[in-house]
């Protein structure tokens, strides 16, 4: 049992890494108090109905088959032997580099009917060919699949990795073949990490807009931002944002369950490497092929088309500003990536040494911030910061009267960090977690009873065996920072651009030829920790 | 353990890197302006920086969607650093005249330059340049003759040709708001169902996708902005599309405004309102405007050579003001009638 010290630690630990997050939820909530009854009798009768089915579904088809694909990936790099596995164990996570949103437009461009695609098969199958609609659900459950499988990709497989070994031996040794050994030992043993994976996906799913957008679906997210851009009504919005994190809290809770017993857990993380089945040469050709498919849909031709489009404006819009986009995208990603990583360490090992409920349930809420739209999060932390400011600013102002400095804290990147912990404190605690279980707590019980406790315990025993795990998590938030954008626009000091922010300036007006520029540089920029990661990878598990 | 330590520096360095940013404050220079601004950087900057050039005023600026930036200026209160605000529509710049943010400017020079229709009656705010939202036909399949008025393309004669971006974006509610204006709900709601019976595809997420439909022969008409027309020709003169000025003689063509209003906290006011003369003549309207093949507000300024080459036009006078003020009931209009 731990001790009251001990305990108080972690509750203070979580009471204030849910703070950021409460702050925006919170002030939803609160819009409550004034319903918006007008357009909410409205929104109900002629907006909801449709934007809720279709975003169930989104979320049903996104979370089934990024989960599916991310999976059996994850088993073929990480059990079996295949010409380019090496190669693939690192590519597979590039999509990730790519915004949703950019994605999104470069797909619906090139499978509409004026796209070459329908154009070359019109030619060729004759004028009435068609694919099916393309501005439809499909379309955007398509593309969100193929930049969010990576998640689910990337945890499974550092779960395969880390206890696979051992388990297939002992499966194997009792009989079991390397299939059955799959389904019935190792896919229940790497649970925990596709479930988060796969909530991470959902969640992403829920705050999408971007994507969403490009193929003309309405979900709740996009009937918040009616009800905010179309019906100058933010009240509602904020409303409709409550829904949408009682919601994600609910599915966090199904999650829980999805995750089962916590009973899996090997004495040591790195039971050795896991024993990969060479395949034959034909398998092995039709694996390499497989990953490559994916690869090209997901990576090469999106990439290929930013090129492309990237190269016609080189000339007049890449200049020396460039250097400055990128360094301060990258400094911000880093920053927050490490800001998001230690909270979220802090986070799952509060929630790990002390199991009461409430505590629980509080910690999950901390990771709900994922699952708002970005806007709608950035304007429910930004207005609490700026009447704070304003504040300060009265005090200083009866102080000092007109020469009191003027205070701008809601534009600085205090504010900017604080709001990406919110928004992806769910990103870092999802590897953190899944790490964490798969670390036996007789070597907590171990450690306690050599003296060391606490931090030391956290220092010396449980950090090393988790640095897979918070390599993964930095590098996914890092790559999510470098694409983030309604926090980045809204909290930025003046003059402060980045990658993302060069992309919104040109997908505002719809250049988006010329938002592929800075898509690329984001691209770039996201593949040096994918690609650094993978070579961690082989040292770590 | 060597690993810690890193962190903890790395932690150190970020907190303290946070801490100098937010104790600098925001300095205000006696010559400078902030401007809040959701025409975007690429099309702004060079005019802030034309400015600062003749006058020697330092214009700082930051980006945005118009409803964040007014979220944004209500919520900083009597502290937000903004002295103007700047759209490219005029629904949230009635939005935010209404909500109290923007200050009343009596300026001869304005009122002289921006025709009445385009700015605020209460001098609230002005607009700087005119975007045209008009018909676009694929010339192979209609014959310009068959065409008239955003209302006639209800007709059931277009069924299955009609083309139409997503009622989400402003331009259409805007459209839609002028219509409820002219014609009353009941018409509007008619002629909006007719529209969406009409559709030969599911709506479009952007005009220039749009367009592209039409010069691929997906569907035969649309309702686009010039200006997206206008890039694309720019670069292929060839495209198999054209431009029609819709309702001549009944109403004339739907214009929206890219303009701007002095912020009502603002502690430099009076430098807002010089900035505003500014840019309502001479090169900076001009420049204004034809950076983004927009028409200029101000009738006594030159168009960009390809935004005259598409011909002269009779615009729609109602005051634009009744794009804000009907922008809601024109959504929920769209929204009864199935138009996505």
């Amino acid at each position: 049992m731990s001790s009251f010290p001990a305990r108080a630690a972690a509750a203070t630990t979580v009471l204030l890494l849910a703070v950021p997050v409460a702050v925006p939820v919170l002030s939803a909530f609160a819009a409550w108090a004034a319903p918006a009854a007008d357009v909410w009798s409205h929104q109900l009768q002629h907006v909801l109905p449709r934007a809720g089915w279709n975003t169930a579904l989104l979320v049903l088809l996104v979370g089934v088959s990024a989960g599916a694909l991310g999976t059996t990936l994850a088993w073929l790099v990480a059990a079996h032997d295949f010409p380019g596995r090496r190669f693939f164990g690192w590519a597979l996570l590039a999509p990730l580099a790519l915004p949703g949103y950019v994605m999104a437009v470069v797909f619906a461009g090139a499978l509409d009917f004026s796209g070459p695609l329908q154009t070359a098969g019109r030619a060729l199958l004759g004028d009435t060919w068609r694919l099916p609609p393309v501005r439809s659900i499909g379309g955007a459950a398509l593309v969100l699949t193929l930049t969010l499988y990576p998640y689910v990709y990337m945890l499974a497989r550092v779960a395969f990795e880390s206890t696979g070994a051992r388990a297939l031996e002992a499966a194997q040794s009792l009989g079991l073949d390397r299939r059955a050994a799959f389904r019935r030992v190792l896919l229940p043993m790497a649970r925990p990490a596709i479930a988060a994976g796969i909530g991470l996906v959902a969640m992403e799913t829920l705050a999408d807009f971007g994507v969403v957008a490009a193929f003309n679906v309405d979900t709740f997210t996009t009937s918040i931002y009616r009800a905010w851009f179309g019906m100058f009504s933010l009240a509602a919005a904020l409303q409709m944002a409550a829904l949408l994190a009682l919601f994600a809290l609910v599915a966090a809770g199904i999650e829980r369950r999805l995750r089962g017993r916590r009973g899996f857990a090997s004495q040591r993380s790195s039971g050795g490497m896991l024993q990969r089945l060479r395949l034959s040469p034909g398998q092995g050709l039709c694996a390499a092929a497989a990953a490559s498919m994916v690869l090209a849909v997901a990576f090469v031709l999106p990439l290929a088309q930013l090129l492309a489009w990237a190269w016609q404006h080189a000339a007049v819009d890449l200049d020396r500003r460039y250097l400055g986009f990128v360094l301060r995208s990258v400094a911000l990603a880093a920053s927050g990536s490490i800001v998001v990583v230690i909270a979220a360490v802090a986070l799952g090992y509060a929630l790990r040494s002390d199991r009461r409920t409430w505590l629980q349930s509080l910690g999950r809420f901390a990771s709900v911030g994922y699952a708002l739209p970005g806007t709608v999060l950035a304007v429910g932390l930004f207005a609490p910061i700026a009447a704070m400011n304003g504040w300060m600013q009265d005090w200083l102002d009866v102080r000092w009267g007109d020469a009191a400095p003027q205070l701008a804290l809601q534009g600085t990147l205090l504010t900017m960090l604080l709001a990406y912990l919110a928004r992806f404190l769910a990103v870092g605690v999802g590897p953190v977690e899944s790490g964490l279980a798969r670390i036996h707590r007789n070597l907590d019980e171990v450690a306690l009873s050599l003296g060391a406790r606490g931090p030391a315990r956290l220092a010396r025993v449980h950090l090393p065996l988790l640095r897979g795990s918070l390599l993964a998590a930095a590098m996914l938030v890092f790559v999510d920072l470098m694409k983030e954008l309604p926090i980045t626009l809204m909290t930025r000091p003046f003059g402060f651009e980045t990658l993302a922010v060069r992309v919104f300036e040109m997908a505002a007006e719809g250049e988006w030829a010329r938002a592929a520029l800075p898509s690329v540089f984001i691209v770039a920029a996201g593949l040096i920790p994918v690609w650094l990661l993978a070579r961690r990878f082989t040292h770590v598990t | 353990m060597k690993r810690p330590p890193l962190h903890r520096l790395l932690v150190g360095l970020a907190i303290a890197a946070a801490a100098v940013a937010s104790v600098v404050p925001a300095v205000a220079m006696a010559e400078s302006l902030v401007v809040y601004s959701a025409r975007n950087e690429q099309l702004i900057k060079p005019v802030f920086d034309l400015y600062t050039k003749e006058t020697g005023v330092d214009v700082k600026f930051t980006t945005a969607d118009a409803a964040v930036l007014v979220t944004r200026l209500a919520a900083e209160g009597r502290n937000s650093p903004a002295d103007i605000l700047m759209t490219v529509d005029a629904g949230e710049l009635w939005n935010a005249a209404e909500r109290g943010l923007l200050k009343p400017v009596r300026s001869p020079v304005l009122e002289r330059n921006v025709p009445k229709h385009l700015r605020d009656p209460h001098g609230r705010w002005f607009g700087f340049s005119q975007r045209a939202r008009t018909i676009a036909y694929n010339p192979r399949k209609v014959d310009p003759k068959s065409l008239s008025t955003y209302e006639a393309l209800a007709d059931p004669a277009w069924k299955g040709r009609l083309c139409l971006r997503t009622s989400k974006k402003v331009y259409n509610q805007s459209l839609v708001a002028m219509m409820i204006k002219t014609l009353g709900e009941a018409q509007a709601e008619r002629v909006v169902r007719g529209w969406v019976a009409n559709l030969a595809t599911d709506v479009f997420a952007n005009d220039t996708a749009l367009l592209e439909a039409i010069a691929a022969g997906q569907c035969d008409v649309g309702i686009v902005n010039t200006y997206y027309f206008g890039r694309i020709v720019r670069e292929r003169p060839d495209f198999n599309a054209r431009l029609f000025w819709a309702n001549q003689g009944s109403g004339g063509v739907h214009v929206n405004i890219s303009g701007a209003g002095v912020v009502a906290t603002s502690r430099n006011s009076a430098a807002a309102q010089r900035f505003l003369e500014w840019l309502s003549e001479g090169k900076a309207q001009e420049f204004f405007a034809a950076s983004n093949l927009e028409y200029p507000t101000n009738p006594r300024v030159a168009k960009d050579p390809l935004v005259v080459s598409w011909g002269p036009f009779q615009p729609s006078v109602i005051n634009v003001v009744e794009a804000g003020r009907l922008q809601a009931a024109a959504v929920k209009l769209m929204d009864r009638a199935g138009y996505r």
